[in-house]
């Protein structure tokens, strides 16, 4: 396995192993739905709400494989359950982190103390912490599909109230939105979207999928659906990138996904945002100096 | 004597009426705000809604947008009981911001005033855009379609809430001291709007405001809440020092200078500004 400079003839040889077809076509579905997911996770200031899913899903994680389940069904059940208590704990997002960091202290410990009850082998562990998409099986590939579609079609069908209700709380409900309802919905989206990315990103690096490129689109269109787009393509490119690095070097595919979004993010916020609103001045499209006073 | 006070206004009878509130008491966990409040508002009023801090202003709100039940008395909106959701309503909460990190276009927040409430996905929908444009330029706003929300100024935030309650194309208009934070150029400018969609579109529209004067020139009413009471009538009728000093309950003046401005002495408020 080595690199060449013929890209058609690397691609054939990374296709050419089950284990990377099967890491192309989980991180694919997963970067599509982080991709998604994450403009309303960064939209709503919700960051710290899915890092606490990913903390709680570690407990559930380590849980199932104590008892002898899958990992992804304990992910499933604790991301859940906390995106559950976290929609109920109230509608503001203010206020929240305190709760939320005490239950993910909590969390973390008892994922621990069910790592040391635990006397297998540990690498199942490391992959819930750090992601393994590369044992990523078929079957976890039909899983993946299963929960994309229902993730896109959840989105598809809250998105307006979704945004208005992220934008524009108040006149939202005034309105008559469900707004507890709209919030349990996304948790638990944001709660499956979570389970699905740790397998790709683990656990400790969920952010890297889940909220910089959301982040990072936010800067390059001010019209959500265009957002969504380019979050997605960031999310889909550093996932494809860091496949194809990974794969003839001998580092971890997480990190490379989580460096190459970081370095998009800080191209974004500190060079091409600062350049188009230059340019929006100069074109005259902020004729009026901003003014935040009046 | 009773009747400034009981609010039984006749002037303009003739609009059709919007709101009736009778013997209304409102309040929080069974505690009155406010109590023994008559009123009724019609089709095309300009009202305005003064009171100290905590006197239960945001509340009639609560109460008319179906956030809230009233403890007792009854009270009609459009003809029934207030219901949450109502689309003829057009809303603007009180210290309505938006994160100055929302990098979102400020068409898109007029766009959902419209069609934020639908279920499903459908950004291909021009009809709701080019109704949001026309909204934007009711509220004096087109020039801000484009720019993000996060980088607006307190004044041009509260156009686009303007256009974002108007979108819909509402009867009633809810503003919640939607002049707070204003200088005095951009308070008469954003009247000057609201007046506007009130005459033509013949909205009926209650704001919330602390001070009266600049309100004066366009009002058809104004309530005073305070000292858990609420008087309702004409200026003329409630701007009185009587009116006022039975209402709170303590001896307070009214002054009045040639150019109709009133100053409000005896209250601790800035109801009205000393002149």
């Amino acid at each position: 396995m080595s690199f060449s400079p013929n890209l058609i003839a690397d691609l054939q040889q990374i296709w050419y192993y089950q284990f990377m077809r099967n890491a192309i076509e989980a991180g694919t579905l997963t970067a599509l739905v982080a991709g998604v997911t994450g403009y309303f996770v960064v939209l709503r200031r919700s960051a710290f709400t899915a890092h606490a899913f990913s903390e709680i899903g570690f407990a559930g994680a380590a849980w199932a494989v104590l008892s002898g389940y899958s990992p992804l069904a304990g992910l499933l059940l604790g991301s859940n359950l906390g995106g559950l208590g976290i929609a109920l704990l109230g509608r503001r997002a203010t206020n929240r982190d305190t709760q939320i960091g005490i239950v993910l202290a909590f969390s973390l410990g008892l994922g621990l103390l069910f790592l040391s009850l635990y006397v297998g082998y540990a690498t199942q562990t490391y992959s819930i912490l750090f992601g393994e998409i590369l044992g990523v099986s078929y079957d976890q590939v039909l899983e993946t599909v299963a929960a994309t579609a229902a993730i896109l079609v959840g989105i598809g069908i809250i998105y307006r109230p979704l945004l208005f209700a992220s934008l524009d709380e108040d006149v939202a409900e005034a309105k008559g939105m469900p707004m507890m309802a709209l919030g349990i919905s996304f948790m638990a989206i944001v709660a499956v979207a979570v389970s699905f990315a740790v397998q790709v990103t683990g656990v400790l690096l969920v952010f890297s999928l889940m909220v910089t490129p959301g982040a990072t689109a936010q800067y390059l269109s001010p019209r959500p659906s265009r957002a969504i787009a380019a979050s997605v393509l960031i999310a889909l490119a550093a996932t494809w990138l860091g496949l194809f690095l990974a794969f003839y070097t001998p580092y971890p595919v997480s990190f490379f996904i989580t460096g190459e979004v970081f370095a998009l993010y800080l191209l974004v916020r500190f060079v091409y945002a600062p350049l188009r609103l230059e340019k929006a001045h100069a074109g005259g499209i902020l004729a009026q100096p901003v003014d935040r006073s009046g | 004597m009773r009747q400034h006070m009981q609010s039984e206004v006749v002037a303009e009878s003739n609009r059709p009426t919007l709101i009736i509130g009778e013997d209304l008491s409102a309040g929080y966990g069974g505690t009155p705000v406010w109590s023994g409040a008559n009123f009724s508002f019609g089709k095309g009023e300009f009202v305005a809604i003064l009171g100290p801090n905590g006197a239960g202003k945001t509340t009639l709100f609560r109460l008319i947008l179906g956030l809230q039940k009233p403890l007792r008395g009854t009270l009609e909106t459009f003809g029934a009981p207030p219901r949450r959701g109502n689309p003829h309503i057009g809303y603007v909460p009180q210290r309505h911001t938006i994160d100055t990190d929302t990098n979102i276009e400020c068409l898109e927040l007029v766009r959902l005033g419209l069609s934020g409430t639908r279920w499903g996905f459908n950004p291909l929908l021009h009809g709701d855009r080019e109704a949001a444009f026309k909204s934007l330029e009711a509220a004096g706003a087109a020039d801000l379609a484009y720019r993000r929300l996060g980088a607006l100024s307190g004044g041009e935030l509260q156009r686009i809430f303007l256009a974002e309650a108007l979108v819909s194309n509402p009867d009633l208009l809810l503003l919640d001291e939607p002049l707070s934070n204003l200088d005095i150029r951009r308070e008469t400018e954003l009247l000057h709007l609201v007046n506007n969609a009130v005459r033509t579109r013949g909205v009926t529209a209650l704001l919330i405001a602390h001070n009266i004067n600049p309100l004066l020139p366009h009002l058809n009413k104004v309530v005073y809440v305070a000292n858990s009471r609420i008087a309702t009538g004409t200026p003329r009728e409630v701007l009185t020092s009587e009116t006022l000093t039975r209402l709170y309950g303590v001896p307070v003046e009214v002054l009045k200078d040639p150019h109709g401005n009133v100053a409000i002495i005896g209250v601790e408020e800035h109801h009205g500004d000393i002149v």
